[in-house]
């Protein structure tokens, strides 16, 4: 019988969806740089294949729509956790439409939606970071108090903090689980003073792993049956240092992914997938 | 202490009344006639004046009491208690006298005896002051002229003899007085039994768990709910009934200190006890779930509880009693039964074990929640656990001081503080403070740090402070084992695995769906002191019980010694004390504002002849029932009292000049001395009140850096103010140092912090005068209302408030007006009587007290005076209609106001007076801020007067006033409410 928060990083289901035209020109971004439409749906294609194909796990694909040029992130529109499904407000008033897709999707597998319906209430899901044991959730400027309540809400077995984020997009821009208690963590001011509040914060002891850059990261951990820890990073061509931190993770099965067009509107790992443990209903 | 007699009292109450009514109605006519000193005679004259019925008055005080703050209302339940243990007393005696019929003599003897008492009290009143030697000998002063007065006065009070009594009574009931309480326990049943009243708490804790058959006890505890519907601990190493106070010996078995490793317990019973709590916990949302898990817990348990779930006799409906959580829904329970009959096989112990795995996780697990404020004034709740303290926003978990981080937690009044620990990077210690609803929910959340850091983070609890002489501070500790203790001893239980049944939940979730026994039991007790009240507000001398019973915490408030460790410490001793202290007390509050005025217009003949004037009209109110009419001129009245007592207490000779605006007043006592009166405007049925809403401010507590150097700053004083609270515990504030477990035993010292120490020199040097003194002054408040009758007196009554600090032996009335007169003798005097008698309450009411007690002390004051209202225009002009009228006063008072000011008396920073008017409310706002010892203090005064008919809903809008007060200063506390009323009784219209 699976208990409270066992489990942490089984994943059965990833919901993605296909990169829309429009992302090279509309899709937001902090940088202003040229992307190369081509570049991220190769990128894209990479990374489905792997979820697909390499970790076995289901993956439900959504249609792309140019309407919403960021779409392919889906990350910011649903935050899963156990059986229940919290579909946010995305703070960018121009992806607030993602979510209609995706809570189709989740309704769809048989998720428990919980809906923030608040007007005044915002959050991307990139800003919510879950540990296994509890809930951080950054305060950015996509993500308010508010959000986080409704968050808390939906998630009444977990304590949520709060965690202010400061030069960076969201949350998980600098920072993401990298196992079981895990946390890795970008190396700028910023990063590491969001890790010392996430530890204050904290009734459990979190090992950090450090890594040269705060893109780096953002990275994927699973625990997947028959392959143990697994772990999508960073490309050594993207960032060099920190690949060779990831490199030291012997225990994992290691993944670089590419995702140096894609980060070029702020997009990382994590933003791709929502990622979904199905397998054991309960 | 009410308690004890009055289960018996009650019954007697009524026969009683019979008795007492024909007693109080002759006596203060006889008094009066024999006084010849002409403060007697007033006394005597009040006592005449006291006696017409107040049943109006008194229920409106009664219901006000629905509106009133909670700790101002615990006050005033107490005093509803009060009386019936009183009477019951009384009753006694008047049995032993022979009949309830008291002769003269009788009257006499005890008004010696009350005399002698009172000077006794006196005398240690006096020696209590000689301690206290810092205070300057200004201040004492008038409270012992204060002192005398009263004695004088006391005759007015029928109450008083039965002070005599109580003390006798208490003595008799000192031998075992046994007496039934009742525990729920967890599984919802009740467990009731016999106990010596003066019991420990640890006494009761150890009946419950031998019968609960338990031995892993320490994670449990007791507890009651106080006046204020408040969980409190009961602390195992003290005695009940001094924690529970007037509360019902009812009590709930509960987990106090969640483990965080229920599988690291020994036995399966306590694990079993846990299981029930949590499922409190989780059904009542205390512990919040998700539904997935609240689908798994409520599995476990009818696993526990029912065994393998069976097809044929398990339908959908034989879980439906079983309430799992908060909002059950019948898709909840259809998984709680598929998940059940996913459980085959395991055993309840199993079973119970799974559930509290699963409950361990959960985020509020073991989670005491408080409400508070952030120090930005945003609603904020403090969550003390195993680990240290969360501070969450909503649902949001904003910040958490860990143990280890934490090196000193106190609380000052209602404020609480952490001291943090440096990070690497800082250089200074910080301190963060947190503003509690009142002071009571301060230390509340302070004891429950202290605990759980002992239990949780030491190895073994903190030695006493015993060998501490003088301290200052609450002493409270954990006395109980560590975590580390129990379970080194649990480890070493060696008894095969007790038998045990599971009660079904089902009969838990019942008991969990209403109020807590507890609770309900409560209400019983207010109900029941309800039924005490009705007859005594019919009754019209009934009214002196009550004023007594109202004065009774005052008293309280007196003894300095009344903190709530003194007590505890204190055997018998303390009762004693405390009631000669109490008839100090009333008397000082108890004053007739005819009797005053008169006074000071007339010598003394003039008065006796004038009391014998009134006495022959009241003679004819009595046979007529009255009806309630309102007199303006009474209400302008209620000024004068003070005016007299004040020269009473100086010795000034009666005989002042008259002056010029005084004459109205003195139409206002009597319409015969003054025709004048007829010419008023008839206001009929108007009912004024007043309430004072006082409200201190003290700054957030200083910044981190800046609390070292008060430390030192004050260390010097500190030691002065020890010697000053010599007996008395204070436990208005207190800190813990919170120490490492690394840190032997030996080396955790509790220190007296300095800073506290600081706080509390502030709080005595707060000028003790005006701001205190108010409330009895409020007399002169219906001045506002009545300035149409006499504009030109206003100003009189009302400037002294302006500079209250500047001047702290005026006792300004506190009427806040702006007009500032020059001090007249008329000024003054009022003056005094708010000096004194705030005095006598400051005095009384060192913070100590605030914490052990409800902060507040209430004080009443009874005026019924005979006057001759204006004419009603249906009447001719020739007749005038006799008003009688009752003025009340009482007083609620926060405690923390310290009537010595001790050195420094501050620095006036700014005074300014606000006034603003509506429909039928004047509100008279007065602030000043003053600079003491490098902090400022602001003291809003608000002062309010409600005019109209009875057609108002009066306490509607009593409570809509300090509604609005507390809104507009949400970071103030408000420490002390006096209702003035002024209600006409009775009217004669022949």
């Amino acid at each position: 019988m699976a208990g409270l928060m066992s489990g942490f990083g089984c994943f059965t289901h990833a919901v993605v969806r296909a990169v829309p035209e429009s992302l090279a020109r509309d899709a937001l971004r902090s940088g202003g740089l040229e992307v190369d439409l081509l570049k991220v749906q190769k990128e894209y294609e990479e990374y489905v294949s792997v979820l697909k194909h390499r970790l076995g796990l289901e993956v439900l694909e959504l249609p792309a729509d140019d309407a919403l040029p960021d779409c392919v992130f889906v990350e910011d529109a649903a935050v899963v956790c156990g059986d229940t499904a919290l579909v946010p407000r995305p703070g960018a008033p121009s992806r607030r439409r993602e979510t209609e897709a995706v809570k189709a999707a989740l309704t769809q597998l048989g998720l428990n939606i919980v809906e923030m319906s608040d007007e005044s209430a915002t959050l991307d899901g990139g800003d919510v970071l879950f540990t296994g044991r509890e809930f951080f959730v950054g305060l950015s400027k996509r993500t308010n108090q508010r959000g986080a309540e409704i968050l808390a809400d939906a998630f009444k077995d977990y304590a949520v903090s709060t965690v202010p984020v400061r030069d960076a997009l969201h949350l998980k821009s600098f920072c993401s689980m990298a196992g079981p208690g895990l946390i890795a963590i970008g190396s700028s001011e910023a990063a590491q003073k969001a890790l010392k509040i996430m530890q204050q914060m904290s009734d459990h002891r979190y090992d950090k792993l450090t890594l040269p850059d705060d893109s780096a990261a953002n990275c994927i951990y699973m625990n997947l049956p028959g392959k143990g820890d697994v772990l999508l990073h960073c490309t050594p061509e993207e960032f060099p240092e920190s690949a060779k931190v990831f490199e030291k993770l012997k225990d994992h099965m290691l993944i670089p992914v590419t995702n140096q067009e894609k980060a070029k509107v702020d997009g990382g790992l994590t933003c791709c997938s929502v990622l979904i443990n199905m397998k054991k209903k309960i | 202490m009410t308690t004890e007699v009055s289960s018996d009292g009650e019954v007697k109450k009524d026969e009683e009344k019979t008795p007492e009514d024909q007693q109080q109605t002759h006596t203060p006519a006889e008094a009066a006639q024999e006084k010849s000193a002409s403060v007697e005679a007033e006394s005597g004259q009040e006592a005449c004046v006291s006696s017409p019925p107040a049943a109006g008055g008194q229920k409106k005080e009664k219901t006000i009491s629905r509106f009133l703050p909670p700790w101002l209302k615990r006050q005033k339940s107490q005093s509803q208690d009060k009386p019936s243990d009183q009477e019951s007393v009384e009753l006694k005696q008047e049995q032993t006298d022979g009949g309830g019929e008291q002769t003269e003599e009788k009257k006499r003897e005890e008004e010696a005896e009350e005399k002698k008492r009172e000077e006794e009290a006196e005398e240690k009143k006096r020696e209590e002051e000689a301690e206290e030697t810092s205070v300057g000998s200004a201040d004492t002063q008038p409270v012992r002229e204060e002192k005398e007065g009263e004695s004088e006065l006391k005759e007015e009070q029928a109450v008083i003899p039965h002070e005599a009594s109580v003390l006798s009574a208490l003595k008799l009931n000192k031998k075992m007085k046994m007496v039934v309480c009742h525990v729920t326990l967890l599984d919802g049943s009740l467990f009731s039994c016999e106990l010596e009243k003066r019991a420990k708490g640890q006494y009761l804790f150890f009946q419950v768990c031998e019968h609960l058959n338990l031995l892993e006890k320490d994670y449990f505890g007791l507890s009651f709910k106080d006046n204020a519907e408040q969980k409190c601990w009961l602390d195992p190493s003290k005695e009940i009934k001094r924690q529970i106070r007037n509360s019902q010996w009812q009590f709930t078995f509960s987990v106090k200190f969640y483990p965080l490793d229920p599988s690291q317990l020994t036995e399966d019973i306590t694990r079993y006890l846990l299981c029930l709590q949590l499922r409190q916990d989780i059904s009542s949302g205390r512990l919040p779930c998700s539904f997935v898990t609240h689908a798994l817990l409520g599995s476990y348990t009818l696993q526990a509880e029912l065994g393998d779930h069976d097809p044929d006799e398990h339908r959908l409906d034989y879980i439906s009693d079983f309430q799992f959580a908060p909002n059950q829904t019948k898709e909840l329970e259809e998984k709680v039964v598929e998940l059940h009959k996913s459980h085959r096989g395991m055993t309840p112990a199993q079973s119970d074990a799974q559930f509290l795995e699963n409950a361990k996780k959960l985020s509020m697990y073991g989670v005491d929640l408080h409400h508070a404020k952030d120090s930005d004034g945003v609603d904020i709740m403090l969550g003390v656990c195993a680990n240290g303290l969360l501070i969450y926003k909503d649902r949001l978990r904003i910040n958490r001081f860990a143990w280890p981080k934490i090196l000193k937690i106190s609380y000052k009044r209602s404020n609480f503080y952490i001291k943090i620990r440096p990070g690497e990077a800082e250089q200074f210690e910080s301190t963060v403070g947190f503003k509690l609803p009142n002071h009571r929910a301060a230390k509340r959340v302070w004891k429950v740090c202290v605990e759980h850091h002992t239990f949780f983070r030491l190895v073994s609890p903190e030695q006493s402070t015993k060998t501490k002489f003088l301290t200052l501070g609450s002493k409270f500790r954990y006395s109980g084992r560590t975590q580390a203790q129990t379970r080194q001893a649990s480890s070493l239980i060696d008894r095969p695995a007790p038998y045990f049944q599971r009660t079904s939940s089902k009969r838990l979730s019942r008991s969990l769906d209403g109020a807590p026994v507890v609770s309900v039991c409560d209400y019983s007790q207010a109900a029941g002191a309800g039924e005490n009240g009705p007859p005594l507000e019919l009754n019209s001398d009934s009214k002196s019980p009550q004023v007594e019973v109202v004065q009774e915490p005052d008293a309280d408030a007196a003894t300095s010694i009344s903190s709530e460790t003194a007590f505890e410490t204190d055997g018998a001793g303390a009762p004693e004390r405390k009631s000669k202290l109490r008839v100090q007390g009333e008397n000082i509050y108890v004053r007739h504002s005819n009797l005053m005025l008169e006074d000071l217009d007339k010598t003394q003949e003039d008065v006796l002849k004038h009391q014998a004037s009134i006495s022959e009209l009241k003679r004819s109110f009595m046979e007529a029932t009255p009806e309630p009419r309102p007199s303006q001129w009474d209400k302008r009245l209620t000024g004068s009292p003070a005016t007299t007592l004040r020269m009473q207490t100086q010795g000034v000779p009666q005989e002042t000049p008259p002056r010029p605006g005084m004459d109205s007043r003195d139409a206002s006592k009597s319409a015969e001395v003054k025709p004048e009166v007829n010419g008023q405007p008839e206001v009929v049925e108007v009912v004024e009140e007043t309430v004072v809403i006082e409200e201190i401010v003290k700054p957030r507590s200083p910044a981190p850096e800046a609390s070292v150097p008060m430390e030192t700053e004050c260390a010097a004083e500190v030691k002065e103010e020890r010697s000053l609270s010599s007996d008395s515990d204070s436990e208005e504030e207190a800190e813990y140092h919170a120490q490492p477990p690394c840190t032997s035993i030996s080396t955790q010292q509790i220190k007296e912090e300095p800073e506290e120490e600081q706080e509390a020199e502030h709080t005595q040097q707060a000028p003790p005068s005006e701001t205190e003194s108010q409330p009895i002054t409020e007399t002169a408040e219906p001045t506002l209302s009545a300035e149409e009758e006499k504009p030109a007196e206003l100003p009189e009554e009302e400037e002294h408030t302006d500079e209250p600090l500047a001047t702290p032996d005026e006792a300004p009335n506190g009427h806040a007006h702006h007009a500032e007169a020059p001090p007249t003798e008329e000024e003054e005097e009022p003056h005094i009587v708010n000096g004194s008698a705030s005095r006598v309450e400051a005095e009384h009411l060192p913070q100590v007290i605030c914490c052990s007690e409800p902060p507040v002390v209430k004080t009443e004051m009874v005026t019924i005076s005979d006057t001759f209202a204006a004419q009603k225009t249906e009447i001719s002009t020739k007749e005038v209609p006799i008003v009688h009228t009752e003025t009340k006063t009482i007083t609620y008072e926060a405690a923390q106001l310290d009537g010595h000011g001790e050195g420094e008396p501050g620095v006036l920073m700014t005074a300014q007076t606000i006034t603003s008017e509506s429909l039928c409310t004047t509100t008279t706002t007065h602030i000043t801020k003053t600079l003491k010892g490098g902090l400022s203090e602001t003291r809003i005064e608000k002062r309010i007067v409600i005019t109209g008919d009875s057609d108002i809903d009066h306490d509607q809008a009593l409570a809509q006033a300090i509604k609005e007060a507390k809104e507009q200063h949400p970071d103030m506390s408000v420490t002390r409410v006096v209702v003035h009323k002024e209600t006409e009784l009775a009217e004669d219209e022949d």
